[in-house]
């Protein structure tokens, strides 16, 4: 059986994997020849928090995305498994409170614990939240790894051209011809080497207005992210989102003040008006799109229920159902 | 119902359109509380025009739409961004926001009033957010604003009604001018105080979009907007410091 995907961005590669290691011969279309800074799926946090985001997410994310960290790791990438640490700064500490009201689980942590999971914190908070399990990984190394797997797996990668067999559309945003409801929220970020300061684990500062992760990388370097804004433009990174970001991880650590800016990045994420994931039959296509903020914990839930839809006849939990 | 600049709205609510779970979310805190505006910014989403998606969401809506100023600190891009927004969504309404302090969101109530003076000279409609100051509310009116927007605390706090005075004061001086209760509330049982003084509307945001369920909260802010009004327009009984027992208690002296 042959079936065409359109895009290799993450959701692309975790249904051309999944799909080809359930023998169906792959064809996946993208107009780039590799990974890179075209892509969405290039620019993301790599956590794997399906906890922390229950903080605004729909339950079937938190529930669903537990099984991410697993797949991801089956598919031979790195992944640290050390949970998330959840921090508020003084005056905003009722954001602490209201967090872990919202979420499924935490552990709550004093100053001796702080000092204990992140060293570098030691003595700047007096409380927090650990979230477990909860994991990161590197999401170009991700890519990378996907992409080999792929090969291994004989998916053929070409240009767009004419399909064959069934169409799995993941191109994203790019998919707005198709899907009129998709909308873009815009993202910026960036990467610091800061040699010094070591985390070992994704940390989280709350905020009423401008919350950020903080994602270590290793070899000292961390992915500092991400804005938000009702927005599809792509590739304008601005002053105010970069004051915003920078000022949060200078007040979570002074340190960061020396830290190399090795790069700032954006892009626009693909979301449905309640920002959900969703497989869609359109036109005999299917549609697997609107992964908003959880590209790497939703898309192999996503690539899954499309080889469970396609293969074994299984009406997937996440299939639309204001589009059959 | 209260009317804006010749326009009747069809409800005392009014909420922002900001820190929702999602686009569907707003929509369902719309639906279950009947609120008759939305506010909007732009500044900030415009680059581009990448904001056309979200904005065509809340111009689906189906309420009418007043954008503002939010982000703007000075007059001049506080204008800049009122034109902008008269492009983008076809009105002469400004909610003009000049925020003094970054961190409060205070409004600074000097570049508030020259924006204000020169939008309303430029044929705009403005909803001046302001400080609960009387004075600043004189002036404002003497530069042809016909709504004012007072603050009940600073934006996001949730305190509510921090100087009913000042407020009562407002309103006494100026019975017959819309005012809009902005910023600071939290509780329903605030808004209701509210419209118990005699304003004509309020305007939410985070007090919704950051309950546990907007679309509840929404709709608990509407019948407490409605409990409130009914109870002002009913006329309130008189506070006094006895117990005045409805039948008179024969053989007791009077109090």
């Amino acid at each position: 059986m042959r079936m065409t995907i359109r895009g290799a961005g993450v959701m692309g590669l975790c249904a051309a994997v999944e799909l080809a290691g359930r023998g169906v011969q792959v064809v996946l279309q993208d107009p780039a020849p590799q990974a890179g800074p075209h892509q969405c799926s290039w620019w993301a946090g790599g956590m794997l928090a399906p906890i922390c985001e229950g903080e605004t997410a729909d339950e079937s994310i938190t529930r669903l995305g537990q099984r991410a960290a697993a797949w991801w790791a089956a598919q031979g990438v790195e992944i640290t498994a050390n949970g998330t640490l959840v921090l508020a700064l003084g005056r905003d500490r009722a954001e602490l409170d209201r967090f872990a009201k919202r979420i499924a689980s935490h552990s709550p942590v004093d100053a001796a614990g702080i000092a204990v999971l992140e060293p570098l914190l030691a003595g700047r908070f007096d409380r927090a939240l650990h979230v477990t399990p909860e994991a990161h990984l590197n999401p170009r190394a991700a890519l990378a790894a996907l992409r080999a797997r792929a090969a291994a797996l004989d998916v053929s990668f070409t240009t767009p051209g004419p399909a064959e067999g069934q169409v799995i559309d993941c191109r994203g945003l790019a998919a707005r011809d198709a899907l009129p409801d998709l909308r873009g929220v815009k993202g910026e970020m960036l990467l610091l080497r800061a040699p010094g300061l070591a985390l070992h684990r994704p940390v989280r500062l709350l905020h009423p207005r401008v919350p950020i992760y903080l994602v270590p990388r290793g070899n000292g370097v961390f992915m500092l992210g991400a804005t938000m804004v009702e927005s599809a433009e792509r590739g304008r990174v601005t002053v105010r989102s970069m004051l915003e970001l920078l000022s949060a991880a200078y007040a979570l650590h002074p340190g960061f003040a020396e830290a190399e800016v090795l790069e700032t990045g954006t892009d626009a994420r693909p979301a449905f008006p309640d920002n959900r994931p969703r497989l869609r039959l359109r036109d005999g296509v299917l549609h697997l799109n609107g992964l908003y903020r959880h590209g790497y914990l939703m898309a192999p839930v996503l690539a899954q229920m499309a080889a469970a839809f396609l293969l074994d006849d299984t009406r997937p939990e996440l299939m639309d159902e204001d589009h059959p | 119902m209260p009317v804006f600049y010749g326009t009747e709205v069809p409800s005392r609510l009014m909420l922002g359109t900001a820190l929702y779970p999602s686009p569907a979310v707003m929509a369902d805190a719309f639906r279950r509380s009947g609120a008759g505006i939305a506010t909007v910014s732009l500044r900030r989403e415009a680059g581009n025009g990448g904001g056309q998606d979200f904005w065509a969401l809340v111009a689906g809506l189906g309420v009418h739409l007043l954008p503002n100023t939010a982000g703007c600190h000075t007059a001049r891009e506080a204008v800049t961004t009122a034109h902008m927004a008269r492009e983008v969504f076809g009105t002469d309404w400004i909610k003009l926001e000049v925020i003094g302090n970054a961190d409060t969101l205070q409004p600074d109530p000097f570049g508030l009033l020259d924006a204000a003076r020169i939008l309303t000279d430029d044929g705009f409609h403005v909803f001046p957010y302001m400080t609960e100051d009387l004075v600043l509310a004189d002036r404002l009116l003497a530069a042809g604003c016909e709504v004012l927007m007072p603050w009940a605390a600073p934006i996001g706090t949730g305190l509510g009604l921090m100087n009913p005075y000042a407020l009562r004061s407002l309103r006494a001086h100026f019975p017959d001018v819309p005012m809009v209760i902005d910023a600071g509330l939290g509780l329903p049982s605030q808004a209701a105080a509210a419209m118990e003084m005699g304003f004509d509307a309020v305007l939410l945001n985070t007090a919704v979009a950051h309950a546990d369920d907007p679309a509840a909260m929404a709709e608990a802010f509407a019948l407490a907007l409605r409990a409130g009004r009914l109870a002002h327009d009913a006329g309130p009984m008189a506070p006094r410091d006895m117990a005045a027992p409805s039948t008179p208690l024969i053989g007791k002296a009077f109090l």
